[in-house]
This record gives C-alpha cells, structure tokens and sequence, in this order.
C-alpha cells in the first residue's frame, strides 16, 4: 500500500460557470458536514480537559460550556501529591526513548542486511519477517513472561523494550521498501572508494532512510506510550510504573473505589495524554505518511 | 568446505539482531506456548502433561463462551460501523481537499493520540448513565440514555460507541486511496452521463477496494484482540468487575486473567492457540472472498 500524499493531481475542469457554481455551494455543505464531524471528535477532549479544571462538585454540570467555571487549577497540584506523576512521566519518557530507539535502529540493520546483500536464504528469511506480523501478541505471551522470570527481569521495565532489540517485523518491511529505492550505484561508488560495509549501512543508508526511521520511531514511541499490558504483567512497584499503569492505578483508586477523586482522575487522564498531543503537532506529517504507507494506527 | 562469500557472511552480521529474535522471542515461544497448551502449569510447579486437557476444558467454560460472544458482538459491529463513517469522511475531505482537508485530518486523528488507557477512562465519565456528556446530549432530544457502564446490555454498545472515536487511522488510509483515483476517469463517467452514485459504485469504489479490503482486515484483527480500553473501564479492580458481571469480558481479557491472575499457565496457551487459529481463518476467508471482490489494475493491465 504505497501512496503518495498531498500530491497536486491537475483537475480537469469540465463544465460552464453554473456547474462551478454548483459545485461551489455542494464544497460548502461538505465543509459544514466537515466541521460538525469534527466538533463531534473534539469534544471529548474539550470535555476532559474542562473537567479537569473545575471542582469535584461541578465535573458533571454544564457539559456543553466549554470552559472550567468555577476555575480550579488547583487539581493539578492535588494529583501530583496524590500519585508520583512526575517519575511516571518520566519512566514513560525514557522507556519510550529507549524501546523506540531500539526498534528503529534494530529495524534499520536488519532492513539493511535485506536490501544490500543477496545471499542464499534470504527470501525464506524475509518470508520469516512477513510471517511474524501475522503472530497475535497472545500467542507468545506466556512463554516470554516465562523467559524474562527465568532470568529474574520481572519487577523490572527492561522486559518494556529489550524485546525492541532486535527489529520488528513492521518496520524491517517499511524500512526495506525505503532501502531499495536507493540506486544501487550510490552504494557501489562508496564500496569503490573503500567504504566497510558497515560505513554502507552508518554513512549512507540511515542518512538516506531518515524520514523512514522518523517514521518508525514516531509510531513505536507511541506504542510504547500507550503500552498498558506489559507494564501490568511486568512492574509491581509503583515507582517504576509508566503513564497508562499509572492511570490504571488512578482509576481503580479513585474512580471505582470508595473514596471517588473524579478530579484526581481526570488531571492524570490530562497527563497521560498531552505529551503525546504535543508530538503529534511537531510530528504530524511523519503520522500522515507512516498510516497511509504502512497502515500502522 | 565450500567458502562462504565475505559477502554473504556480511548479510548475516546484519540479520543476526533478526535471527536472534526470531529465535527467541518469536519462534521459541509459539513451540513453548503449544507446548504448554497441551499441560496444567501454575508457574510453580512443573507442568503437567494433560493431552487435550484444556482444549476440550475452553469447549465448555462458559466464560470462553461469553468472551468469545461478547468479541464476536463488538468485532461485527465496530468493523463495519468504523469503516462506513470513516469512507464518508474521506469522501467528504476528498471533496474539499486543499488545505482545508489537512486541518480536518490532523482533527479526525487526534483521538488516536490519546493512549487507550485515557481513552477508556474518559468514556467511563463521559458514558455514565446519571449525567454522562452523551446521555446529556440524547437529553437535549428528549431521549433518556441508557446506563452505559452498569447496564449489562447496554455495556458492549457503548463500548463500540467509543470505538468509534478512534477512526483517524481508517480515515486517512482511505483518503490516500481516494487521491489516487484517477481524476479523469469520473470526468470521464461523468460525460458519459454516469449518476452520482453510479460513479460512485461503479469507479470509485473498484478503484479503493484494495484500500478498503485492508482495512476490513487490520480493523477485524485488532477488534478482535480488543484489551486495554475494556481493561482499563472494567478490569482488574474488585468493585468494577463486580458492577457488570461478564457483560464487558471480550476474549484477550479472560485469556489475559487466566494467565497473570489465576496463573492457569497451560490454559491461557490454549486459548491463545485458539485465538491464533480463529484470526488465522478469518483472516483467509477475508483474503479468498475479497479476491472476488478487489479490483486490482495490474491485473487489468496484464491481461
């Protein structure tokens, strides 16, 4: 599914100025249909973001006033004194650095290795790549809780990216697809002038692979952050928990238990959520390009 | 001993961080995982060998039965409900293009930044029954909303409900294949004196439905793995899980508590196996059905 987006296609313009006309009002109506479906996405985070700024009392009331009154910033401080958010922000942070760092870089040698070299093997091998995305998670998942309890990594965050180690299925493919449009000769010329193999791979192929591996690690740093079931099969102490366990604590503290916080909950639901917003406006086009071209959500 | 080429030796330095995995992390336990599916093991003790055991045991758990129900209920709506609003509003955004079209892309993407976890708890607040936003929205028709979180029919259509929040990803995919429709050849339909809806039928949709069919996978294969959002709203806390009896159990949470809650080890490899093998045929159903129906133009070419 390769498809190029934002390409200008020349338009054929057929008809007189009634037909423009026409189509003109018919582009109004789609772009009032438009923002409707919009309002309607948007809400919700208007919603979660208002009650998290209002008092507990007021968290349900004027659902459609979209600002907190009365105003109560006063909930953001609560929540990091009922919760240690900051050193989850930051576990989430590192551990999203790391295991996306891992994944791409992984990703890109093994992507590498497939595109440059011809060796014998190497259809049955990437077959092997193809083959793993069809794998659900499920299948292995017993067995790997099973091999990082035998090495005593239990309790820790490494099982939380040490598996991004060596390269995922999804982004070997999209990073070799990338690889092979590379003109052979760029490569070859280099081999001339004395390069290793690894110099290749190091000086020429990552520079080139750049918006692939942007792409890559967006979308694995986003997995990462949304992670919810290995840091709940993984971390028992509650310093070392991510962003989304946090929450899950949160939840089950103050939303189910006896003693409801609804403002407690829905300031770390903000948290949890707004550094990944933020990503996404700086790195939007890389999103864009990396769903449309791998299909990845 | 024949030499081996530096060269070829060179690849394998690249794929060996691949082998490895593959070996390890991906191959060793789908062997161990069908291994254990056919034993008792409580993590403790060593497993014990019980043949079909389990397999026969998922045949009669009524859990298996309401998970498996509950996943099939959500998959059958979600997936069809998804893509249908995501097709109109990529031919809607297809209709404006410009900039415009980014601006609503990037607004209809947005909720799928939001991690699932956020997802789940803002719908528990935003579903609850007494004064939830979307019972308070039904009010403003004189609709009286149902308990979305409590009532054990009502739990799985707010659950595709809020599914249906995450449709950035569908949206775009399909929207990227309207912009690769031809232009010319509605243009062309449309001399012909071809109707709205006949192009629509006739050229638009053969020219997406490989976009289309791809979608209807992925959203099928990850509807029916559904875990974190029903985690997080009804899971893994005493008084939630109580509230709602086995209305919100889809099949990866049950598998996911006989693994890591009651440590049915041996088990929770079957069900996974089973789960394995039921993805693995829709999946060809999908694939043998929607060769009839995809439209493919290099085929078109080459014959």
């Amino acid at each position: 599914m390769t498809t190029t987006l934002d390409r200008a296609r020349p338009r054929v313009e057929a008809g007189g100025p009634a037909d423009d006309a026409g189509r003109g009002s018919r582009k109004v109506f789609f772009l009032v249909m438009l923002s409707a479906a919009s309002a309607l996405f948007l809400y919700p985070f208007v919603w979660l973001v208002v009650a998290s700024l209002k008092p507990r009392s007021r968290t349900f009331a004027d659902p459609f006033v979209p600002w907190p009154h009365p105003f109560a910033p006063e909930n953001y401080l609560a929540v990091w004194d009922a919760a240690p958010m900051l050193a989850w922000l930051v576990n989430t942070l590192i551990i999203g650095v790391v295991a996306a760092g891992a994944a791409t870089l992984s990703s890109a040698f093994v992507a590498f290795g497939f595109a440059y070299f011809r060796f014998p093997g190497r259809n049955l091998l990437f077959g092997s790549v193809l083959a793993t995305m069809m794998l659900p998670a499920a299948v292995t998942l017993v067995p790997t809780y099973l091999i990082w309890n035998s090495v005593g990594l239990t309790g820790t965050q490494v099982p939380l990216w040490a598996g991004n180690l060596f390269g995922s299925a999804f982004y070997v493919f999209l990073l070799r697809q990338f690889l092979l449009g590379v003109p052979r000769y760029v490569f070859e010329a280099a081999r001339v002038d004395g390069a290793s193999y690894l110099d290749l791979f190091w000086r020429i192929a990552v520079p080139l692979a750049r918006p692939a591996l942007i792409i890559a690690f967006v979308f694995e740093l986003k997995a990462s952050w949304f992670d919810l079931m290995k840091p709940l099969i993984y971390l028992q102490d509650p310093a070392l928990y991510t962003l989304p366990r946090g929450l899950k604590a949160i939840v089950d503290q103050f939303y189910q238990g006896g003693d409801p916080k609804w403002e407690i909950v829905l300031a770390a639901s903000v948290i949890t959520t707004l550094p990944l917003v933020v990503i996404f406006f700086f790195g939007q086009r890389h999103f864009v390009q990396g769903i449309a071209t791998t299909g990845r959500r | 001993m024949r030499r081996i080429r530096p060269e070829t030796r060179w690849a394998y330095v690249f794929l060996l961080p691949w082998l490895i995995g593959l070996v390890v992390f991906q191959l060793g336990p789908m062997v161990a995982s069908l291994v254990l599916s056919f034993t008792d093991f409580d993590l403790i003790g060593s497993p014990e060998f019980v043949g079909l055991g389990n397999y026969a045991k998922t045949a009669q758990d009524p859990k298996v039965l309401r998970a498996v129900g509950n996943t099939v209920y959500y998959t059958a709506l979600h997936v069809p409900l998804s893509i249908a609003l995501a097709l109109a509003l990529a031919l809607m955004l297809n209709r404006i293009t410009g900039r415009a079209a980014g601006v609503f892309r990037t607004i209809f993407y947005l909720p799928s930044m939001t991690p699932y976890v956020a997802v789940g708890v803002l719908f528990l607040f935003l579903l609850n029954g007494q004064a939830g936003m979307v019972n308070q929205f039904l009010g403003l028709f004189g609709i009286e909303g149902p308990q979305w979180t409590t009532d054990p029919d009502w739990i799985l259509p707010g659950i595709v409900l809020m599914s249906l929040w995450n449709l950035g990803s569908t949206t775009i995919i399909l929207f990227a294949a309207l912009r690769n429709v031809p232009r010319e050849l509605t243009e062309a339909a449309m001399i012909d004196g071809a109707g709205r809806w006949q192009r629509f039928r006739s050229i638009t949709l053969p020219m997406i439905s490989s976009a289309v069919f791809f979608v209807v996978i992925i959203n099928t294969i990850s509807a029916l793995q559904m875990f974190d959002q029903v985690y997080a709203m009804f899971f893994g806390n005493q008084i939630a899980q109580q509230s709602h009896g086995d209305a919100a159990l889809f099949y990866v949470v049950y598998l996911f508590q006989q693994a890591f809650q009651f440590l049915h080890m041996g088990y929770a490899s079957a069900l996974a196996w089973v789960l394995f093998l039921v993805i693995m045929v829709i999946t060809l159903i999908q694939v043998k059905v929607g060769n009839r129906l995809v439209y493919y133009e290099a085929e078109e070419h080459a014959g």
